[in-house]
């Protein structure tokens, strides 16, 4: 079993002339695990993912697989399978001899082709040429080239682009069954949703620069925290925020205050002896924070997460769950209209931030 | 070296994995057998019937000069595919961008580019071959139907099919060359198409007027190649004050050509970033 080893950027940069495309970008991918790599469009990733490669010259720094420059490895495609946007191909050439053309200059057996193109599900399809294919398979032909050297580390540019819902599955799967072989799985994506249900480590990108690097789990604790508080005496309760230097907007269900902690403003309120009647961390929905980061914009709509309220003054009669949808800073202030009545916005969310 | 032997496989099978090297050899085919076998059966036809040439027959080749003439349009005429083959090589790979699976495969690009050229002239060979296989036979048969001469058994003639392959293989080699330069695929086929069949013929009748003109036009590409071989138009015309090249310096101008192309071609694109 080929084992993975970890993907090294070391303060790649790379320019255009004037433009500046990837800047300084420094981050580890370690093996077993699924690490999207992700960012709008135009955000720099394929050319970072160009420069690991080898097929584009960074301006400065270096990108390595464990220490080795991917010229510098000895047989590539044993070590690392690499699939760029899927138009690589020649139209005239069958899926099959496509892959032994590759197969010859790596000096693996044809046998391995017929092997991987059974893997990806191309396996009646061989003997095609590439010209008809569906965007589909010509993205399982990508695949099929990646998995040509049994390599112990996988680069997948938009691998999910084009896919219909079955294939979309079907990758989500075959990208945790790779890593759960102990391979480094680096998948790159516009569309956070599109790849949160298969990795595990984000490494986001925007205008060429690192925005945020962590676990899937961190991206919605550590981007724009907030806490959504209410109180049956809304004016003392912004006072005393006000008071303790707290920066806060009014929205429908209450306060909106820029802390992530919900036990400071309890332990505030029960200070200062005002009533709660609500208390819950607001937990932004993964797209938001991510588009929050890659936009440098404001954590709008999302999804909250009622947390322990911790000040004995809480009001029990207080619907934790009801006020989910808490739209608190897209909508505006209307303190008289009941909360938890407007309706449930995040529906189309991809679920895991919804409990 | 088991590197460069792996490349020049992978270099092998890209040719012969798609269409375009037979549909070039089957034109090639009907093309220099065509011009072979009708005007070896012209010039037997006007041998029989010497009253019926205009102008008392003049320029019209004679005696041994007949049959390398029309054995020579292998090559003479022929070459302009193995170019094609070696530009459509080359340039396809920018089109398709199928250089990033190969320099993945293959990421020391300098092997890539000379197991290419390696190639080319391997398969420019076997185009040779093949032409000439056509124009002897397709000129020998028009030619016994006149009862003409057929110099099949005469060692100068497969000296002769000897030195046009030669000349085919590096015909490929410079449409390798002009291929990485020029990496447009339209571009390429339009330089490769005007330039011999129309630019280099005029310049070199323009500049066979004039003595220094002339002898520098010795080194175009058509006139090197020619050399080569042995026998051209421009011969028989009489038109050519000044002796061509030595067959062998001829073959050096050629490898000159594709050497100065690929290289050129090596550092304006093929080590470029591939985005």
């Amino acid at each position: 079993m080929p084992t993975g080893v970890p993907i090294e950027f070391s303060g790649v940069t790379k320019r255009f002339g004037a433009v500046t495309a990837v800047a300084d970008l420094s981050f580890t991918v370690e093996p077993g695990r699924v690490t999207g790599f992700l960012g709008p469009n135009g955000a720099g990733k394929t050319t970072s993912l160009r420069m690991l490669l080898g097929l584009v010259r960074p301006t400065s720094g270096t990108a390595t697989f464990g220490g080795t420059a991917y010229r510098d490895l000895a047989n590539p495609l044993t070590t690392v399978g690499a699939a760029l946007e899927a138009a690589s191909f020649h139209p005239g050439r069958t899926a099959h001899n496509h892959l032994r053309v590759y197969a010859a200059a790596a000096g693996l057996p044809t046998s391995r082709v017929d092997e991987v193109l059974r893997r990806v599900g191309l396996g009646e399809y061989a003997k095609r040429r590439v010209g008809g294919y569906s965007l589909g398979m010509r993205q399982r032909l990508g695949l099929a080239y990646t998995l040509l050297g049994d390599p112990g580390v996988l680069v997948l540019d938009e691998p999910i682009n084009g896919l219909d819902p079955e294939g979309i599955k079907w990758i989500r799967l075959f990208l945790r069954e790779l890593a759960a072989e102990g391979r480094t799985v680096l998948v790159s994506s516009h569309l956070l949703s599109e790849v949160q249900q298969s990795v595990d480590e984000v490494v986001i990108i925007a205008k060429g620069r690192l925005v945020h690097r962590g676990t899937l789990a961190t991206l919605d604790t550590e981007v724009a925290p907030h806490v959504v508080v209410d109180s049956p005496d809304r004016t003392r309760l912004g006072e005393v925020l006000t008071a303790e230097g707290f920066e806060f907007s009014t929205g429908r269900t209450g306060l909106l205050v820029a802390e992530g902690d919900p036990g400071r403003i309890g332990h505030l309120a029960f200070v200062n002896g005002v009533e709660i009647s609500m208390l819950q961390r607001q937990k932004a929905g993964l797209e938001e924070s991510f588009l929050t980061l890659v936009d440098g914009g404001e954590v709008v709509g999302g999804s909250t997460e009622t947390t322990r309220v911790t000040d004995a003054a809480a009001d029990a009669t207080a619907e934790p769950a009801a006020s989910v949808d808490a739209a608190v800073s897209t909508e505006p202030p209307a303190p008289e209209a009941p909360a938890g009545e407007s309706p449930g916005r995040h529906a189309d969310h991809d679920g895991e931030d919804q409990r | 070296m088991t590197a460069l032997f792996r490349s020049i496989g992978s270099e092998f099978l890209k040719i012969l994995t798609t269409r375009i090297w037979w549909i070039l050899a089957i034109v090639m085919v009907v093309y220099v057998g065509a011009t072979a076998g009708g005007l070896a059966a012209l010039f037997g036809w006007l041998s029989q019937n010497p009253d019926q040439t205009g102008g008392g027959g003049r320029g019209l080749p004679t005696g041994a000069q007949l049959q390398p003439l029309v054995y020579g349009f292998a090559t003479t005429v022929g070459y302009v595919f193995p170019v094609l083959l070696g530009a459509l090589a080359t340039t396809g790979e920018f089109r398709h961008e199928t250089l990033t699976p190969t320099f993945l495969a293959t990421p020391r690009r300098g092997l890539v580019l000379l197991a290419k050229v390696v190639v080319a002239i391997i398969v420019g060979a076997v185009f040779g071959l093949i032409a000439w296989a056509t124009t002897l036979a397709a000129g020998a048969a028009a030619f016994s139907g006149f009862g003409i001469e057929t110099n099949l058994g005469d060692s100068d003639t497969w000296a002769l099919a000897g030195r046009g392959i030669l000349a085919m293989a590096l015909w490929a080699a410079i449409g390798v060359g002009l291929g990485t330069l020029v990496t447009s695929q339209v571009a390429a086929i339009v330089i490769v198409l005007a330039f011999t069949q129309f630019v280099e013929p005029l310049l070199r009748l323009a500049a066979s007027f004039i003595d220094v003109t002339a002898s520098i036009a010795r080194f175009l590409p058509g006139a090197a190649s020619d050399a080569v071989v042995g026998v051209s138009f421009y011969s028989l015309s009489g038109g050519a004050a000044t002796d061509p090249l030595d067959w062998w310096k001829g073959a050096i101008v050629l490898l000159a050509y594709a050497a100065v192309l690929t290289f050129g071609g090596y550092f304006s694109s093929w080590r470029r970033d591939v985005t």
